[in-house]
């Protein structure tokens, strides 16, 4: 096998498995590190400059991270990472002080259309590096659907503000509570870039028999949930239906209990394992009560002249066909009427462009959607950027996050006569942790903890009041011992083989049989022959040659539990753990290089 | 100086034995063994060797007498049997517990320091009496607990790491053991566990005295220019006889190697040890040639190591002896204690 090359960044950054898999690169271990040592406001800038929106996102985090979380191979249950973020922003004190200033302005002027995170993001960036940034919103404040939509009772809207004001202290050109209908006319203003951050704002809709008859007390979800959220809707029916799987269901469902719903029953078309909603999400739900009803498709709309009565549901079942695609197919089973009083319709949302010209050189695919390099998120016209939901479809807030730093990157690239599909490499260091014979600068005892659950409040409160918060957050103590669980990947297994002397320490002594010296093989045939067979393919073989017998020293990283055994037990240092730091290169001076 | 206990968890898909157990059940505390120890490295294949037997923890008895050797038997095996004796005293302990129950596993674990200094003649007397068990010396040539000054088994002529000369006569271990009687005896290297393993086992099945002599280099005082008992010198010198597999009683045979290549040696519980040759004409059943052979290579400089010398009928301390069959603890009152009547027959057969 091919020696491993540790100097490419992405070796170490895919070790480091939560990172690696957040969309905008947190370096998740350095602030849990940091929150474990009680500095809550180091932990939240190495966030903030991360992820932009640590007190949002603590909270709301669809937390791609936690899946790919080492723990969870190698005991049962991720880190809860997203929650130690939220540790960190609640924690953190007045970090206003360690906010950048407004940046002398360098003359070039960007146009963003939306508030969401994505738009933010890219103001955030380029504020900070002295463009004008002009801010297009249709709604009267910034946020976008981290204010209109995720409910109070998740996220309060102090969070809100604090987060988004951070960004607007950098003094963007504010034209808030006026749809944009032309791109043409931004365009024409003369902006040197545009981003298009303006999310997937329609509610997919439900097209059955009564469906117009019944309208009054049939509801798109994203469209009450906004209305729930500005005040305008303040109850609901007692008996409430909950059509979809996803998030908004979810959302929609906690809300009507929250509104006088006493019987609110979501229906899905799928099964429960496929919804979409996340597993924490559904959980919530069934623990205030709320069933949930799988493989019934929604078939007829029922009335009484007009006024809602209730809904007919086919019984189906998953049945999958020769080239194994599921098909729900009837049951023949007697249809299911459920009764309500409202019904909530929360089964997709789609994407719209109706204020984007087509005149205007930038390319739409046959789905209707804005041809974009998921690179450089630039479109075919080269002025114009995107990012967000409204990029490729909806997902969520850090995809929007991460969409809006490499927008910004683009930008800057573009502004100073630079080509944005060159991409700046990312910073990276790689620094001894040893600071003697077995101590070394992180704590490299492992934990055996299982995941702590993070304290709600009683669901008697919670139920009454929609702006009263669920979760209490981790308190200290909680927060500290959830933080040890973290098996610190960023401190990498560095093997210098000259060093070595073949004495097996490493290997007697890893209580994962991760290290092997063997005769050097293919890697499928090494994979199998290893102290324990490395049948994670997603996880590399890290491989060294150039020792005096000629073997190979190889090392599966796949459950290695970073704790150092190895280095502690090598006379000569052959071995040695090191801290990997690797932080994505932003709009900026760094990212102008080569 | 923080020492973290091993964490406890495993590669999730670490194989269990016949016994339910993982390898990572064999072991004991972390190691407070200098780091890079040779002895750590043969405390890891102890454990190993057992746990691919399936040997039922509790059911082996440890026992070693002083030295960073003797150390080693509280970093494995920690649901067995343990005895720490004083300097060079283990192989009479060991023979006791043996004669008290011969139902237990012994594995005797010592220095070359412990057993060719100290301790020789209790070695001697072990071995010569064929006590059932596996008598490892785990051997650096040094006496590292103290900090290296040379031992009885170190070369005359290697030099310390001060570079003062060895001017003794070294004790082969392995020479002695085979003219003792011993009906089991190896050598083998810390560094090389696929040799190391199945000799443990071997030696661990064998009804009589097993013997291995494993070298074992000593990191603090012993890894240097001009010492015999480097890593570096050791893989140099390394002369294997032979390679062995171990395969359990009742496991189905099956022999995928051309005949005359190997020889099967089965064992007195039904296991059988299959010896691939190196040394073509080396003859494992061969008492007065293994002990030419060995003296004839190590005039070449060569480290001869492998399965050296297997007795298939050995006969063990409590044959000779015609003991009880039950353990003492197992014998009732009326079993130890037959009465005055029986004192008196016994007595009177003696007048
Ligand atoms: C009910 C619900 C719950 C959710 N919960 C979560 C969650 O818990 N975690 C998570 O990560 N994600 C969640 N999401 C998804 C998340 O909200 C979005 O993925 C994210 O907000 C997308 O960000 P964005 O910047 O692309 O667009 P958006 O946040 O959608 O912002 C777009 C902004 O553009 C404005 N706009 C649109 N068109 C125009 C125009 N023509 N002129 C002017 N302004 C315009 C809109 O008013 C809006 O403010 C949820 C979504 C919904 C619907
Ligand atoms: C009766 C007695 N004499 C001397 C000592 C000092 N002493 C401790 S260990 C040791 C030598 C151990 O050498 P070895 O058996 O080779 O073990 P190693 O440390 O090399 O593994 C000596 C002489 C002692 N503990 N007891
Ligand atoms: S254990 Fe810690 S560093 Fe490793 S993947 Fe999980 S959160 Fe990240
Ligand atoms: S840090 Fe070293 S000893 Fe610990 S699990 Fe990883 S490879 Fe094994
Ligand atoms: S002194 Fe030598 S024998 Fe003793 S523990 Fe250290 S390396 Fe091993
Ligand atoms: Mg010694």
């Amino acid at each position: 096998m091919k020696p491993t090359d540790i100097a490419a960044p992405d070796y170490f950054h895919k070790v480091v498995d939560c990172q690696w898999a957040c969309p905008a690169h947190t370096p998740v271990p350095e602030y849990i590190r940091l929150i474990a040592g009680k500095r809550f406001a180091d932990a939240y800038m190495v966030n903030w400059k991360s992820n932009v929106f640590p007190g949002v996102l603590g909270r709301t985090c669809d937390r791609p991270c936690e899946p790919a979380c080492r723990r969870g191979r190698v005991e049962a249950e991720p880190v809860a990472i997203c929650r130690l973020k939220r540790v960190a922003a609640d924690n953190k004190g007045d970090v206003g002080g360690r906010m950048p200033a407004p940046a002398p302005r360098n003359g070039k002027r960007v146009a963003v259309i939306g508030a969401g995170p994505a738009s933010l993001t890219v103001a955030r960036d380029l504020l900070a590096t002295g463009y004008h940034v002009t801010i297009f919103e249709q709604d009267p404040f910034a946020g976008g659907m981290i204010r209109t939509q995720i409910p109070r009772f998740r996220l309060p809207e102090s969070v809100i503000d604090e987060e988004v004001g951070y960004i607007l202290a950098l003094e963007p050109e504010l034209r808030l509570g006026k749809r944009v209908d032309s791109l043409k006319a931004v365009l024409d203003e003369g902006f040197d870039a545009v981003f298009v951050g303006c999310g997937a704002p329609r509610g997919r809709e439900l097209d059955v028999p009564g469906r117009q008859e019944a309208a009054a007390n049939i509801h798109i979800g994203i469209e009450w949930l906004a209305s729930v959220s500005f005040g305008h809707t303040t109850s609901v029916g007692k008996r409430v239906i909950v059509l979809g799987g996803g998030n908004t269901a979810m959302d929609c469902c906690r809300s009507s209990r929250r509104l006088g719903g006493a019987e609110v029953t979501v229906v899905v078309r799928s099964g429960f394992e496929e919804m979409k909603a996340s597993p924490w999400e559904k959980e919530d739900a069934m623990h205030e009560g709320i069933p949930i009803r799988n493989f019934l498709v929604p078939k007829e709309v029922l009335h009484d002249k007009g006024k809602l009565t209730g809904m007919r549901f086919t019984k189906v079942k998953p049945e999958f066909d020769a080239k194994g695609r599921r098909n729900l197919v009837p049951t023949g089973e007697a249809d299911v009427d459920i009764p309500c009083d409202d019904v909530l319709v929360a089964i997709g949302q789609e994407n719209s462009f109706p204020w984007i010209e087509r005149d205007i050189g930038l390319e739409f695919d046959k789905w209707g959607m804005p041809v974009v390099d998921p690179k450089t998120m630039r479109s075919t016209n080269p002025k114009v950027f995107f990012g967000g939901d409204a990029a490729f479809g909806p997902k969520n807030i850090i995809w929007a996050v991460a969409h809006g730093h490499e927008a910004a990157v683009s930008i800057d690239r573009m502004c100073h006569g630079l080509d944005p599909a060159q991409r700046p490499a990312p910073g990276t260091s790689l620094v001894s942790q040893k600071m003697g014979i077995h101590e070394w600068s992180y704590d490299n005892d492992i934990a055996a903890d299982k995941r702590h659950k993070v304290p709600q409040r009683d669901p008697e409160e919670t139920l009454k009041d929609i702006r009263v918060e669920v979760e209490l957050g981790y308190d200290d103590m909680l927060a500290y011992k959830e933080a040890e669980r973290c098996l610190n990947c960023d401190v990498q297994t560095v093997f210098s083989a000259k060093l070595c002397i073949e004495c097996d320490a490493c290997v007697d002594i890893c209580p994962m049989d991760c290290i092997t010296f063997t005769a050097d093989a293919p890697e499928d045939e090494l994979r199998a022959n290893l102290m324990a067979p490395a049948k994670n393919a997603s996880q590399d073989i890290y491989v060294a040659n150039g020792l005096k017998t000629g073997r190979i020293m190889a090392k599966d990283e796949d459950v290695c539990l970073h704790c150092g055994l190895c280095a502690e037990r090598c006379p000569t240092g052959a071995w040695d753990m090191r801290k990997f730091l690797l932080e994505m290169t932003h709009a900026g001076h760094a990212c102008r290089k080569g | 100086m923080t020492y973290i206990a091993k964490p406890k968890f495993r590669h999730p898909s670490l194989p269990t034995n016949a016994l339910g157990f993982t390898r990572r059940d064999y072991e004991g505390t972390v190691s407070t063994l200098c780091a890079g120890c040779g002895h750590d490295s043969i405390s890891a294949a102890i454990i190993q060797a057992c746990f691919e037997l399936s040997l039922p923890p509790h059911r082996i008895a440890k026992l070693s007498g002083i030295g960073c050797s003797s150390k080693t038997p509280t970093y494995f095996l920690g649901a067995s049997h343990g005895f720490n004796s004083v300097h060079g005293r283990m192989p009479s302990v060991l023979t006791g517990a043996n004669l008290a129950n011969r139902e237990l596993v012994y594995l005797g674990v010592s220095g070359d320091g412990d057993s060719a200094s100290i301790g020789l003649g209790q070695f001697a007397h072990a071995i010569r009496r064929g006590v059932n068990m596996l008598y490892i010396v785990e051997n650096n040539g040094v006496y590292g607990l103290t900090k290296g000054q040379f031992s009885a088994t170190s070369d005359r002529g290697s030099k310390s790491k001060k570079g003062v000369v060895n001017t003794d006569e070294p004790i082969d271990l392995v020479g002695m053991a085979l003219q003792l009687g011993a009906t089991f005896v190896g050598r083998s290297f810390s560094g090389d566990k696929a040799q190391l393993v199945p000799l443990i086992k071997a030696g661990l099945l064998h009804g009589g005295a097993a013997f291995i002599d494993c070298i074992s280099p000593c990191v603090a005082f012993n890894n240097h220019e001009g010492s015999t008992r480097s890593f570096d010198y050791v893989r140099a010198h390394n002369e294997a006889v032979n390679r062995l597999d171990v395969i359990p009683a009742r496991a189905e045979i099956t022999a995928d190697y051309a005949p005359g290549e190997t020889v099967d040696v089965r064992q007195h519980d039904g296991s059988v040890i299959r010896l691939k040759k190196v040394a073509a004409d080396y003859d494992t059943s061969d008492r007065v040639g293994a002990l030419t052979y060995l003296q004839r290579r190590q005039e070449a400089g060569e480290i001869v190591t492998g399965l050296l010398y297997l007795d298939e009928e050995p006969v063990d301390l409590h044959q000779s002896l015609k003991t009880a069959e039950k353990p003492l603890n197992a014998l009732s009152d009326a079993e130890l204690c037959p009465g005055a009547g029986e004192l008196a027959k016994f007595n009177a057969s003696l007048r």
